[in-house]
């Protein structure tokens, strides 16, 4: 699959920005009003920076509005609808917090599950897509859950400034579960071929009986949507070099990070360090989730 | 309540989503097809754009038309984008900077036909025949071949010199018709075909059709090709044969006929010269030509009264083994004992020849015993009596159902004339020809050979020619030659190198004018046909034969004139360019004359006609040669008063007539109620485009078979004007015409063929078709160029003009050469390398693509694919400049030198047929592959600039 | 309510049979389809850098083409046109977040209201066989309509109305009808050259099939006519015996 700058960013950015709602909502972080701006600024800006990249994706961006309609059947529609709710909810959340001081546990709590079903809606995009094997896991939503946990409270021992607290210690062991999530999606990819979905070139044609199937022609000589779209094919040297940057970034960085500012030196630097370098990492792995990804259309279009 | 819609309006069922009754057309025009030689009847969908001006929307086929029966192929559906072409040109153009630079500045018609006048006016008074006019694929023949009488220039010809001339003129000489498109299996009872050496074909809708008729009704297939695509992938088996071998594979089938007694004696004994004598005197003057009586008719042997008896007397039966003492004491046997002679023997068993076609020996006994079986053990009777030109009365017609098929795979190859007849042959031992289920021609055919016209080159200043420029030989005395044996036209054809060329040879007029042998011209006059790129061999040779100086500077050619209707590269190439419009802007007539569009069963004729006005200064290439005619006062153009006689084509179509009541046009002549025969109606045009475009008549039930010969049939041509008088004959499986030129190469006669062509007449000309090696090959060390080149038609593609549309070069941008996987692995190619493929004659890079379903020795490509940077109004990226080739790069229209200093055209030494496929080649790796294929012949600009960067034509009305 | 589930499924299914056993590659019905949908349903179907360097464009309908090969005999080749399968269980109808795609109820066919497409994409995503495509001009999806401005456009005759693929197709490999009609010559087409479906495992139950090459003749020369044998033993007597009988009954 094309890995479109914008939905690296969409996943990456609004992952964060509910990871950081839910910590909030479930009462992390300091309690001062100015914290309450603060906090409720950046997770605003994490999440519709994500969704703008979303739109971005958008050929007719004017029309994502009729997004909202579908909350019936499409996993897109539902994440549209309850990234709305969410926000609302935090919004109603933060500005209690930010007028009165309190922190409302049971609305934070709400904030905090809608969150996570926000991202559990996300991933589900990805996940229930049977043309692509590679995606279509339980192991999906507990990648993208688990990492925007960790990205969530990353952000939130930033916004912290250094101070000692448990959320940063949450920041490491979320991180570290997230990354064996993770590898254990990877192991499962590795075993998920397009054939093993019931996608090889024998089944997309159904000449399989006959003998082995092989392109000869394609349909036209020159490229197209679907070959753009859905036929990405990434050199495995690139993507070896782009897994160990997706690893060395998003997971030995930040966590070396982590552990140093756990342990012996809480400058406000590491944390922000952590951040930017996981950050980094998590594009990395984001453009593998999608580069990897092999669509049941390249049987059709297939290198042989 | 959805979301996305007002609160309180109920959600619209899916129907009302949407119109499911659109409108479709403000006015739906019927005319013909032009995107290729088939010519199919299609519907042209019309609309009217914001502004309120006719614009055309969407091409159908025509479902009541007898071609295409409703379907249309990709490129008839892609003319829409051919129409609206930014490649079209707009303007007459004259040359400003140098020839193949594309600099021209656009200049009015008045001028331009000014300048053709005075330059062709001058030839005419000078020496006509320093006029060369040659045309391409134009279905209006016809006109150009009178036009050119009229002016008196022998150098004339149409394009089927370098296309399938060796088809029209095997199967003429041997049964007075031809596959190409002038006959059809009989697809609705055949039970076996067999299809040789074919990609597309003109009759390509037709075939398609056909085969689905086969496989609706479970008939076995079989292609014979070294290439499984297309038809061939359909068939139900593909025979992948060497490419030149197809001659050997034939007759090895005949062989094992002959073998099993499986041939049809009593069609054999009726129908063909099977029984006729042939004199048996080697080193006489009339060894191998026909026992003759005084009267000149040919005899046979009577079983019955064991007498020699004239071979049309209705009581006899003849021998066909024996050997006879003619009445004057020479020796003469019956062709069928020679053939059995010739073709029994070992040298001919499937097991000597499978090698070398690439052909398992049992394939080849297995598929003759099917041919065997299916043409006897299921033959077809129809209960419909019938009577034969002799008057005896058949009561039923006994029909052979299998068919074949075969184009260019046997034509384009210089033993093709001998190997298509060996294919009829084949079908006439089978009695397969123009019974049910077999092989059926379509009217004007049949026609005996000595009905066509004979060649003629008598010119003289300012005078029309001696009569039609083309025609067929029975001898060496109907050559084209002078005394000095050399050849009177500029192309030699009916020259000693080409004697029966039946269609000319287009593709040597450069070569041959530039070196001033047999003399140079003073105007090339071409049509329709890139001769500066794909339609030559030698590409980049003949482009530099265009550009050639002489010492003062002059071109060679003096003067190039083209009519095209786009941007080719060609154009380039020309002084003045007359612009044509589109198909769907003029008139045509598809005519009886010419190449019409009957089927088996009918007679059909058709037209074209403006459904649209050009929307820029251009003209139909007829009406402006009619023009130029009235300008040149050429006699039938002009009236005695001096003035035109044909106001345009339109008018030339109803009202010239060729034979008195015999236009270009059959239907509504005279009133509108006389068909085939009749005067001229100024309003025959309207009743065609009233009838959809076309005209069909169908010929009687009793006369729809065995037309040669029946009776029925003939009287019936005669009737509509296809002949004056019957003309039954009988098929000639023993070919005379060549054996008088064997004799002459022998010594024999008062035209004696110059000593260097005596040996390859003597090989070639076999009376009996005979295979010998392609001439290429034969002069060649095959170690070095061990494998074979060829190229095959796209379907969705035609030629070079469909580059320029925007469909059709997303489906085909670029080509690679599609290499046998075994020769890729041992030149160490994978898919997307680039290869050096080397000829005798050149060399050129080019992107390989690997491939399993070939002939293991042969290469082949698309054709006509690569593109001269600037042609067609394409942007200098193109793929098609870049990653597309022509393999005409490595064809020479000479073959290798002998060492006697002399080089033969690289054509079939008895038609002049191009030699397309005769190509040798090696194939190395390019280890540092260029960035665009080789050679790279340079960039011509564009006169009409390049095309838009994005396109949605429709947005006018939708 | 009207939107992206799923209608329920109704008897009716309108669809395309597929010949693969004579289909010649032609890509004529692409080339009718691509013309027919550029003046037709919605927007232009639109072509980018038509006359450059990267010449495409919006199809509806594409023809591949695979070489196949069997064990111990000549590789194959067999031409596929693919379009739009008109699924019953349609991933590409339940994934539109905007209600745009959607399956008709009445008869089956999957259609995209151009109007309400946000070109988002996910419903080509969610496609196994590669049936919609982006325009790249109009940003909106396209994909097959079965025609549905022909198959019931009281503008054309009654003979005309079927898709313009099926009308043009010369090898006549193409078929439209109801293949919810056990009864209909396209369903029993299906069932005597046992039709199938295209990646049964994707559960999509696509609506159109495809008919299976008939098996090629081999390379096995074993198998000669039965008649072979008695041709085969007709021994010329003299040159050729038989050619005096044969003679002798025109006597
Ligand atoms: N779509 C399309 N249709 C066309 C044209 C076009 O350009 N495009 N051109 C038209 C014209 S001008 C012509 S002349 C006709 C020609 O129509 P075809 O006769 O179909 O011509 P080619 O494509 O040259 O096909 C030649 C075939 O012969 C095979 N072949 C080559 N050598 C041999 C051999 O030695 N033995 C055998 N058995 N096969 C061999 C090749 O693999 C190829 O399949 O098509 C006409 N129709
Ligand atoms: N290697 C190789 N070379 C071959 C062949 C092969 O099989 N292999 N095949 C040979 C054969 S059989 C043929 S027929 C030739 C074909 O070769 P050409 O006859 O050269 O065919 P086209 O490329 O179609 O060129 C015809 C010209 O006609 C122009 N034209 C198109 N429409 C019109 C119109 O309406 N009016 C006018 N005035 N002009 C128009 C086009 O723009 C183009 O310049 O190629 C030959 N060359
Ligand atoms: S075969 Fe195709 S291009 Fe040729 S006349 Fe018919 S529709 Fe036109
Ligand atoms: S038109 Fe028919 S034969 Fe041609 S590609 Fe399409 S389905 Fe195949
Ligand atoms: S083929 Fe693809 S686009 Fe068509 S209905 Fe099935 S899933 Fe949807
Ligand atoms: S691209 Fe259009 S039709 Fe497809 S899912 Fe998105 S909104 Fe729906
Ligand atoms: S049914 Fe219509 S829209 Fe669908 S592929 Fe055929 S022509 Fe195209
Ligand atoms: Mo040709």
């Amino acid at each position: 699959m094309h890995p479109a700058v914008s939905l690296l960013l969409f996943t990456t950015l609004s992952g964060a920005g509910f990871g950081l709602i839910a910590w909030t909502g479930l009462g992390f972080g300091p309690t001062g009003t100015w914290f309450a701006w603060l906090d409720a600024f950046v997770a605003g800006l994490l999440v519709t920076a994500g969704l703008s990249a979303s739109a971005m994706h958008l050929r007719r961006p004017d029309r994502a509005w009729r997004a909202f309609s579908q909350w019936r059947s499409s996993w897109l529609s539902r994440e549209a609808v309850l990234a709305a709710a969410t926000s609302a909810v935090f919004g109603a959340y933060a500005l209690i917090w930010i007028f009165t001081g309190a922190r409302l546990l049971p609305l934070g709590i709400i904030a905090a599950l809608l969150s996570a079903i926000t991202v559990y809606a996300t991933s589900m995009i990805y996940t229930q897509l049977r043309t692509v094997p590679r995606w279509a896991t339980p192991l999906t939503p507990a990648v993208f859950l688990a990492f925007a946990a960790a990205g969530g409270a990353l952000v939130l021992s930033v916004l912290e400034g250094g101070r000692s607290s448990p959320i940063a210690a949450i920041a490491l062991v979320a991180l570290v579960l997230a990354w064996i999530v993770k590898v254990a999606w990877w192991q499962r990819a590795m075993k998920t071929t397009r054939a093993s979905a019931g996608a090889s070139p024998e089944q997309a044609t159904g000449l399989g009986n006959i003998g082995a199937v092989s392109r000869f022609e394609l349909p036209h000589t020159g490229s197209n949507y679907l070959l753009r779209e859905m036929v990405f094919q990434v050199a495995r040297r690139r993507a070896r070099a782009v897994t160990r940057l997706a690893v060395l970034f998003g997971a030995l960085v930040p966590a070396v990070l982590l552990l140093i500012f756990l342990s012996f030196a809480p400058s406000p630097a590491l944390p922000v360090l952590a951040l930017v370098s996981h950050f980094a990492g998590l594009l990395c792995e984001r453009w593998l989730f999608f580069a990897e990804a092999e669509h049941a259309v390249g049987a059709y279009y297939g290198a042989r | 309540m959805s979301l996305d819609e007002p609160p309180g309006q109920q959600p619209a069922p899916s129907t009302a989503r949407l119109d499911p009754s659109p409108k479709v057309a403000d006015e739906i025009a019927k005319t013909t097809c032009y995107m290729c030689a088939c010519r199919c009847g299609i519907d042209v969908f019309l609309r009217k754009d914001a502004d309120g001006t006719k614009k055309v929307s969407y091409i159908q086929g025509n479902r009541d038309h007898p071609k295409n029966r409703g379907v249309l192929c990709a490129k008839g559906s892609a003319g829409i984008m051919q129409h609206y072409s930014p490649a079209r040109l707009r303007k007459p153009l004259l040359r400003t900077g140098p020839r193949g630079s594309g600099e021209f500045k656009e200049i009015s018609w008045d001028e331009a036909l000014s300048i053709a006048t005075k330059w062709l006016g001058e030839v005419r008074s000078r020496d006509p025949k320093r006029l060369a006019f040659f045309t391409g694929r134009d279905q209006s023949q016809s006109l150009t071949s009178w036009w050119a009488q009229q002016f008196g220039t022998p150098n004339y010809a149409a394009h089927g010199g370098f296309c399938s001339v060796n088809m029209a003129a095997a199967g003429i000489y041997t049964m007075g018709g031809a596959f190409w498109e002038f006959g059809t299996p009989d697809w609705e009872r055949t039970k076996m075909f067999m299809i040789f050496g074919v990609a597309e074909d003109h009759d390509s809708n037709p075939i398609k059709l056909g085969l689905s008729r086969l496989k609706e009704r479970g008939v076995k297939i079989v292609g014979v090709n070294p290439v499984r695509t297309g038809y061939n992938a359909v068939a139900d088996e593909w025979v992948g044969i060497t490419p030149g071998t197809d001659g050997l594979f034939v007759i090895a089938l005949i062989h094992e006929l002959l073998r099993t007694g499986s041939v049809d004696i009593a069609y054999l004994a009726r129908y063909t010269n099977a029984g006729w004598l042939v004199i048996d005197a080697p080193g006489t003057a009339e060894n191998g030509l026909f026992a003759r009586d005084e009267e000149g008719r040919t005899l046979i042997f009577d079983r019955k009264s064991h007498t020699v008896r004239p071979s049309d007397d209705v009581d006899a039966v003849p021998e066909f083994d024996t050997e006879v003492e003619l009445p004057d004491g020479r020796k003469a046997r019956p062709v069928f004992r020679i053939m059995a002679e010739t073709y029994l023997d070992p040298a001919n068993a499937p097991d000597r020849v499978a090698k070398r076609c690439g052909i398992d020996a049992g394939t080849i006994r297995r598929l003759a015993a099917e041919l065997a079986s299916t043409a006897f053990e299921e033959e077809i009777v129809v209960e419909q009596p019938w009577t034969d030109w002799l008057g005896r009365r058949h009561e039923t017609m006994i029909g052979r159902p299998v068919s074949f098929h075969a184009m260019r795979g046997i034509s384009a190859h210089s033993n093709g004339f001998q190997t298509c007849r060996a294919i009829h042959l084949l079908q006439i031992l089978l009695g397969s020809v123009e019974c049910p289920g077999g092989f059926r021609f379509k009217p004007p055919y049949p026609k005996p050979v000595d009905a066509h016209p004979k060649p003629h080159a008598g010119c003289k200043p300012d005078s029309p020619l001696d009569g039609p420029h083309l025609g067929y030989v029975l001898g060496p005395e109907d050559l084209l030659i002078d005394e000095e044996n050399q050849a009177l036209r500029i192309d030699k054809a009916y020259s000693w190198d080409a004697p029966l060329a039946a269609h000319g040879l287009m593709h040597m007029v450069i070569s041959n004018a530039v070196a001033a042998d047999p003399y140079p011209v003073d105007v090339l006059f071409l049509y329709m046909a890139n001769m500066a790129w794909n339609s030559s061999m030698n590409t980049g040779g003949v482009m530099e034969m265009l550009t050639r100086t002489d010492e003062n500077g002059e071109y060679v050619i003096p003067k190039i004139i083209y009519s095209d209707a786009y941007s080719s590269e060609t154009v380039a190439f020309a002084d003045l360019v007359l612009p044509d419009t589109t198909y769907l802007e003029r008139h045509d007539c598809i005519s009886l004359l010419d190449r019409p569009i009957s089927e088996p069963d009918s007679l059909a004729d058709a037209i074209r006609w403006p459904v649209i006005e050009p929307d820029r200064d251009v003209r139909g290439f007829q009406s402006a040669l009619i023009d130029l005619g009235a300008r040149l006062g050429l006699p039938g153009f002009v009236t005695e008063d001096g003035t035109a006689t044909y106001r345009d084509y339109a008018d030339y179509i109803a009202n010239h007539e060729r034979r008195p009541g015999v236009g270009p046009l059959a239907g509504w002549r005279g009133n509108g109620d006389s068909h085939g025969r009749g005067p001229a109606n100024p309003e025959q045009v309207d009743r065609y485009r009233e009838n959809g475009g076309f005209f069909e008549t169908h010929i009687p039930e009793e006369a729809q078979f065995f037309k040669p010969w029946n009776a029925a049939y003939q009287d019936w041509a005669v009737e509509m004007g296809l002949y004056d008088k019957p003309a039954p004959y009988l098929f000639q499986l023993y070919s005379e015409p060549l054996q008088k030129f064997r004799l002459a190469a022998e010594g024999f006669g008062d035209r004696q063929p110059p000593e260097h062509a005596r040996e390859r007449i003597a090989t070639c000309f076999t009376p009996l078709p005979q295979w010998y090696a392609p001439l290429e090959e034969a002069a060649l060390d095959t170690d070095e160029f061990p494998l074979h080149a060829i190229t095959q038609r796209p379907a969705a593609m035609y030629h070079s003009w469909g580059s320029q549309n925007a469909w059709l070069r997303q489906i085909h941008g670029e080509n690679p050469l599609y290499v046998p996987e075994s020769v890729a692995d041992s030149a160490g190619l994978a898919d997307g390398d680039w290869a050096w493929v080397i000829s005798h004659h050149g060399r050129i890079c080019v992107p390989i693509r690997r491939m399993a379903a070939v002939n293991g020795k042969t290469l082949w490509t698309w054709n006509a694919i690569g593109k001269r940077k600037g042609a067609w109004a394409l942007q200098p990226d193109a793929p098609e400049a870049k990653r597309g080739f022509l393999l005409n790069h490595l064809i020479h229209e000479l073959l290798p030198p002998k060492g006697d200093g002399l080089r033969w055209s690289n054509s079939d030494p008895i038609t002049g047929q191009a030699a397309w496929f005769d190509l040798r080649v090696r194939i190395e790796k390019a280890d540092a592959p260029p960035d665009v294929s080789q050679p790279d012949t340079g960039t011509q600009k564009s006169p009409v600039g390049t095309g838009p960067d994005a396109l949605a034509y429709g947005k006018a009305w939708t | 309510m009207d939107m992206t589930s799923l209608p329920q499924p109704g008897a009716k299914k309108l669809g395309l049979v597929i010949d693969l056993d004579i289909c010649v590659g032609c890509h004529a019905c692409a080339v009718a389809c691509k013309e027919w949908n550029t003046s037709a349903y919605g927007a232009p179907l639109s072509d980018q850098d038509p006359y450059g360097g990267q010449p495409e464009g919006t199809w509806l309908n594409r023809i591949h083409s695979y070489e196949v090969k069997p064990e111990g005999e000549p590789a194959q080749l067999v031409h596929f046109p693919r379009s739009c399968l008109h699924c019953e269980d349609a991933p590409c109808v339940t994934v539109c977040p905007t209600g745009a795609s959607y399956k008709r109820g009445e008869d089956g066919i999957v259609l995209v209201d151009e109007s309400m497409c946000m070109g988002c994409g996910l419903c080509a995503w969610a496609c196994p066989y590669g049936a919609r495509e982006m325009d790249m001009a109009e940003g909106v999806m396209k994909k097959c309509t079965l025609c549905v401005d022909r198959i019931y456009n009281e503008n054309l005759p009654e003979e005309d109305r079927e898709p313009a693929c099926v009308r043009t197709c010369p090898a006549k490999a193409r078929h439209f009808g109801d293949l919810g009609d056990p009864d209909s010559a396209v369903s029993r087409m299906v069932a005597e050259r046992d039709g199938y479906d295209l990646m049964p495992d994707q559960a999509t139950k696509p609506v159109n099939k495809y008919l299976p090459p008939r098996p090629k003749t081999g390379c096995d020369n074993g198998a000669a006519p039965d008649n072979l044998a008695q041709l085969a033993t007709v021994e010329p007597s003299g040159l050729l015996g038989w050619v005096d009988k044969a003679l002798a009954m025109l006597e």
